[in-house]
């Protein structure tokens, strides 16, 4: 397969020489996702496209070293499935957001699902990768083994990084065994009274995974060993909800009726405890507390500076996830400090500036 | 600029007793917890406050002064050995819990707050911060964010990049940047995770929030002794293979348990090749469960005896032996070396035999203790620093250990950090390219090479210069440098 990783190295050199921009693009599962986008790019014919999902299959999967190692272009599907087989998951349950979704792609993105409060994100599960920088340079970074600190965390800094640093090749992961059994309780609940009950319950050693309200019901989800879930479904109360994977999967893909308002979606990633927020539209919470959806009622500036403010004076941060063509920044503007370094490592990684330029930050 | 210069720069905005240049005073700051590397620094100063953090931060930038920023100094890579000609910062004196949120489970601390002390505080709510590297009671935060440091219930919790939230940080130009948020990500690069293992050449700490978690209802630890190393390894993988992820998991070798049980009478099995203890917490019920699972599959795979805490006071017992292993190094032997390797699991018993060769080869003896569950080897050399030439043998024992670590698909150094120590095996795990990424990542936050400079990532000319450099598949890893 190196003739791959070669044909992906003369095409990175080349538009580095021509400082002509390159776009990283998988399935195009996430093509709606960020600033100046894919679709923004292609519709002014301003790049070229450097698709890697040729790059495929895994490398290395040793089940009891809880660590697989695969190429980007894997499918998230495959990868899934063949973790599946040995009662074992990616604990991050990323969104696919389509079909041909890639590890690669899922990485770049940095996106994580419901399980994310409690088993933690992408990038608390990436252990280290196999990159080119903007260079077109072959590194490697972190490893295959839990426990490293040689040298920064490049793989981590790579994680969510939407491609504009390098083009991700390998990537190894931690891995967790499937719970031994899950069940969903569904809740009736002011919306108040459930932030306050997301957080008191995740102040005890309950088995709780993923967390969502929206409409006055609350949605729970217990996963775990059987005495674990039992004994916790004692204290929780409720109702059992019959298809709960399905509800959870529906959440996670953004196919939720909620997700489907047709509305300018944004997302805000607050401190938990976070009292209800008042903001023109429809909100959906999730991740107990710390992650706030809100169908917007419109893509005006007034509605931004709120949604901004909020996110700000919740100790957090938000980002327009889904939009149409909106000349809005997407994600949470940077304090300068941060900037500078942001624009600094970008320049190290990405010297021609050739790699997504615009996609994280129109001056990236 | 000279101490006295400094000094008097300093002593402008600090009170006289928080910099200090005597040599007499500046003494207890001349090593870390790796006390082989020994170096004065020109002057320590003590700041109490984000504020004066910052200003002296801005007199060295312009001053061209370096900064070493030290914790308690409990390292174990020389991490804060201090600079001939710069200033050692220490943040011991930021000290402050600024906040415990129970129910956000949040806590905000200065830099200086111990590592344990923050679970003291988090008690009272059921809740304490899970990373608990072995000097807990005495490191700080601070020195835990820069190491990126773990303990032996990582595997299942988590390091300290995995349990941190938020970073105040001082960059050497005078910027303060926060890092992270309240929630549970942020925008841009995950320059968290940058911070994290650091090793204070990126910025100074000054602030940090870390998540807290509910103290699970039961821990209970099964004793299991086996007659060799590989079968061991083996119930280690069978414990994995059943779906356990077990909240402590630990081997310890024969000398480690004859040498330890001497002194602390844990009850280990003296006959054993190796023992392991292996950890499960959670609900009663779910603990009873997981127990009892982890007990067959210890006899299946050939456990020659096996021991359950009864209660708590047995489950602090059995493990009292394995945290007395360093102490007992130290009862047995002068001096002791403590390495830091990481390697694939399934590759343990063919590096405990390539240590036990060594071992012979060198005629030093090694202890071995090893974080099971992630694969983090702690080989402890035994040595006499008196006799001539064996602190050397030892340290070339050591690197001859790092490099079948790099070998068998591990890394160098799991949770002590390079610092000085590993800084030559740096060489032998990245190749040229990746050197200078690291070297522009430093650049990036540092431009002039002001913080912790000459640590954690080797020039490419000290990789060409350092012997034990190696041939892969014919190449040499620096054909454009000179060779000397």
């Amino acid at each position: 397969m190196q003739y791959l990783i070669d044909q992906f190295t003369d095409k990175i050199r080349a538009a580095a020489g021509e400082r002509k921009p390159l776009r990283i693009r998988g399935a195009g599962t996430k093509d709606f996702y960020g600033h100046f986008t894919p679709l923004h790019l292609h519709a002014f014919g301003l790049s070229d496209v450097l698709d890697p999902t040729a790059y495929t299959g895994v490398v290395d999967y040793e089940p009891t070293e809880l660590v697989v190692t695969a190429r980007c272009g894997t499918r998230l599907t495959d990868l899934e499935a063949e973790l599946s087989n040995h009662r074992q998951m990616l604990a991050f349950e990323p969104p696919h957001f389509g079909p041909g979704a890639t590890i690669g792609g899922c990485v770049a993105a940095g996106l994580s699902g419901p399980r994310r409060p409690t088993a933690g994100a992408v990038r608390d599960f990436v252990l280290g990768v196999r990159m080119l920088d903007g260079k077109g340079d072959d590194l490697s970074f972190g490893g295959r083994v839990m426990k490293n600190v040689a040298g920064y965390d490049v793989a981590r800094l790579m994680t969510g990084s939407l491609g504009t640093l390098g083009l991700l090749l390998e990537i190894s992961l931690k891995v967790l065994p499937l719970p031994a059994m899950e069940l969903t309780l569904q809740i009736p609940l002011t919306e108040a009274e459930a932030i306050r009950r997301m957080n008191l319950w995740a102040g005890k050693p309950l088995p709780i995974s993923a967390t969502c309200f929206y409409g006055g019901q609350l949605m729970l989800r217990l996963s775990g060993a059987e005495p674990a879930v039992g004994a916790a479904r004692a204290i929780i109360g409720g109702e059992e909800v019959s298809d709960a994977a399905g509800f959870w999967v529906s959440v996670r893909e953004q196919q939720h009726p909620f997700f489907s308002m047709g509305k300018p979606l944004w997302r805000l990633s607050v401190k938990s405890t976070t009292p209800p927020l008042s903001l023109p539209g429809t909100q959906l919470i999730e991740w107990g507390g710390a992650l706030r959806w809100l169908a917007a009622d419109d893509e005006g500036e007034a509605v931004q500076t709120a949604v901004r403010t909020a996110a700000r004076s919740a100790g957090g941060n938000a980002t327009l996830f889904r939009h149409a063509a909106s000349s809005l920044t997407v994600f949470h503007p940077l304090a300068p400090g941060m900037m500078k370094i942001t624009r600094r490592l970008k320049e190290k990684f990405d010297p021609a500036g050739i790699l997504n330029p615009g996609r994280m930050y129109p001056e990236l | 600029m000279n101490a006295f210069e400094l000094a008097a720069q300093l002593r402008a905005f600090l009170p006289s007793e928080a910099v200090l240049h005597e040599i007499e005073d500046v003494r207890p700051y001349e090593c870390d917890g790796l006390s082989a590397y020994r170096q004065l620094p020109m002057v320590v100063a003590l700041p109490r406050t984000e504020e004066e953090v910052v200003e002296i931060v801005r007199r060295c930038h312009a001053a061209n002064v370096p900064i070493v920023a030290r914790g308690a100094g409990t390292g174990l890579s020389g991490g804060a050995l201090p600079h001939s000609e710069g200033l050692l910062l220490s943040l011991a004196k930021l000290k402050r819990i600024l906040e415990i949120d129970p129910v956000a489970r949040t806590a905000c601390v200065q830099p200086g707050v111990r590592n344990l002390a923050i679970s003291e505080a988090a008690a009272p709510h059921g809740l304490y911060y899970a990373p608990d590297p072995s000097s807990q009671i005495a490191c700080t935060i601070g020195g835990n964010v820069a190491e990126n440091s773990g303990g032996v219930h990582c595997l299942k919790y988590g390091l300290t990049v995995h349990n941190i939230l938020h970073l105040r940080v001082v960059t050497i130009e005078g910027d303060i940047l926060e890092i992270g948020s309240d929630g549970l990500d942020a925008p841009g690069y995950d320059l968290l995770a940058l911070m994290s293992g650091s090793e204070g050449m990126l910025g100074i700490v000054t602030e940090v929030t870390v998540k807290l978690i509910p103290r699970p209802e039961k821990a209970q630890v099964v004793l299991a002794a086996f007659g060799d190393v590989r079968a061991a390894g083996n119930a280690v993988a069978n414990v994995i293979a059943a779906g356990i992820v077990p909240a402590g998991m630990e081997m310890m070798d024969q000398i480690t348990t004859r040498a330890v049980e001497e002194f602390i009478h844990a009850g280990y099995n003296l006959e054993a090749a190796a023992i392991l203890l292996c950890e499960s917490d959670g609900g009663a019920e779910e603990v009873a469960g997981e127990v009892r699972q982890i007990n067959d599959i210890m006899m299946k795979s050939g456990a020659i005896d096996i021991r359950i805490s009864r209660d708590e006071v047995e489950r602090l017992k059995f493990w009292a032996g394995r945290k007395a292993a360093f102490p007992a190094a130290g009862r047995i032997s002068p001096d002791y070396y403590c390495m830091d390797g990481t390697i694939p699991r399934k590759n343990l018993a063919s590096i405990l035999s390539g240590i036990e060769a060594l071992s012979a080869e060198y005629g030093l003896r090694c202890m071995n203790v090893f974080h099971a569950g992630d694969g983090n080897l702690h080989p402890l050399i035994l040595y006499d620093a008196n006799r001539p030439g064996e602190l050397e043998l030892t340290e070339e024992f050591g690197a001859r250990i790092l490099q079948m670590c790099i070998d068998a698909g591990g890394t160098i150094t799991g949770e002590h950090g390079v610092g000085v120590e590993k800084i030559n095996q740096m060489c032998a795990q990245f190749k040229p390219g990746e050197l200078e990424m690291f070297h522009a990542i430093k650049a990036a936050f540092d431009p002039s090479g002001l913080l912790n400079p000459g640590k954690a990532v080797p020039t490419l000319r000290r990789c060409a210069e350092h012997g034990a450099m190696h041939v892969h598949q014919g190449k040499e890893k620096f054909p454009e440098l000179p060779r000397f």
